[in-house]
């Protein structure tokens, strides 16, 4: 049961990065420049490997309970980020994510960015903008694969669901050749903010020595309750804008 | 000099994000759910209590900050 939880929430954090960073990549490459921005995102996913790399068999030797002590802590603590975003969102005091108008964003910036060749690359600008784009949306990735993959003892599975999400989200974006407008990002984020949260709370839990009631199975109850608590705070969050609001003058009415 | 400031701030940003009182709290949790365990009570429940304070607690700051 966990682990087919592991793959679903690895794969979903990571097409939810993956669809991040494909608006930056395909903003900066139809406006540009291909070869310098897939420069970029070449050596951004030669960073990340090495991350992963370095990391993943280092956290392997670490003990599980300490292991669990600071990941589960690390999790908790980035879930609730997620969530709390995606709660703000879903209650509507924060701007839905729209790939659309960060893309053209994006294509903005890029046209009036000016060009300079530095190394082997061309236009710079591409290569650092794809870099970094690929860069900090990956590194999240490999926070999640590296944390789930060595907490659950399938590093492995982790990074094939990774992979797997990189490659969908590519696939779609190459045959559409635009920014994925249509994937429901906010309610991804929320899925993948509630699934890191309890993923957080349980670790943490077991780090610190508790016993949870029924073992694994408490997992689940952790998720219902998590569920719960966030789609709770979104109609809380909802009713108090709504109350908040002013009254629609007569004109508005009709 | 500017670099690793830079560098600190980027890790700041990535494991802290936008509310601090949220990073504090789950270390404090934590630490507290440590410490019942070590007195011998049952704490399992402690996390998931926090949980909920923190998120109420940041949702509140977050949208009072909005007006």
């Amino acid at each position: 049961m966990s682990f087919a939880f592991l793959l679903a929430s690895v794969f979903l954090a990571c097409a939810v990065e993956a669809v991040e960073a494909l608006t930056i990549v395909l903003a900066v490459g139809v406006t540009r420049q291909w070869r310098s921005t897939m420069l970029g995102v070449g050596s951004a996913l030669v960073v990340l490997a090495a991350v992963v790399a370095a990391l993943g068999p280092a956290l392997l030797l670490i003990p599980i309970s300490a292991l669990q002590l600071v990941v589960g802590g690390l999790l908790l603590i980035f879930g609730l980020q997620w969530l709390r975003k995606a709660i703000l969102r879903a209650s509507g005091y924060k701007a839905l994510h729209d790939e659309a108008s960060a893309y053209a964003r994006e294509v903005e910036a890029a046209r009036e960015a000016g060009s300079v060749r530095r190394f082997a690359v061309s236009d710079w600008y591409s290569y650092t903008i794809a870099f970094k784009g690929v860069l900090l949306e990956g590194l999240e990735v490999a926070f999640i694969v590296l944390t789930f993959g060595a907490n659950q003892g399938h590093l492995g599975w982790a990074a094939v669901a990774a992979a797997a999400a990189v490659l969908v989200v590519v696939a779609v974006g190459v045959a559409v050749r635009a920014p994925l407008a249509r994937v429901p990002e906010n309610t991804m984020k929320f899925a993948v903010g509630t699934m890191l949260t309890t993923f957080g709370v349980f670790w943490a839990g077991e780090g610190a020595g508790a016993d949870w009631p029924g073992g694994d199975v408490a997992l689940l109850g952790v998720l219902a309750f998590t569920l719960v608590m966030a789609l709770a705070a979104v109609a809380l969050l909802r009713r108090v804008r709504r109350a908040a609001a002013p009254a629609p003058t007569p004109a508005e009415v009709h | 000099m500017r670099y690793v400031k830079s560098f600190g701030a980027f890790w700041y940003d990535f494991v802290v994000g936008d509310d601090p009182v949220v990073a504090v709290g789950v270390i404090i949790a934590i630490a507290a759910t440590a410490g019942l365990v070590a007195l011998g009570v049952t704490a399992w429940w402690l996390l998931p209590v926090a949980v909920t304070a923190l998120l109420a607690v940041s949702l509140r700051r977050a949208t009072r900050a909005k007006g």
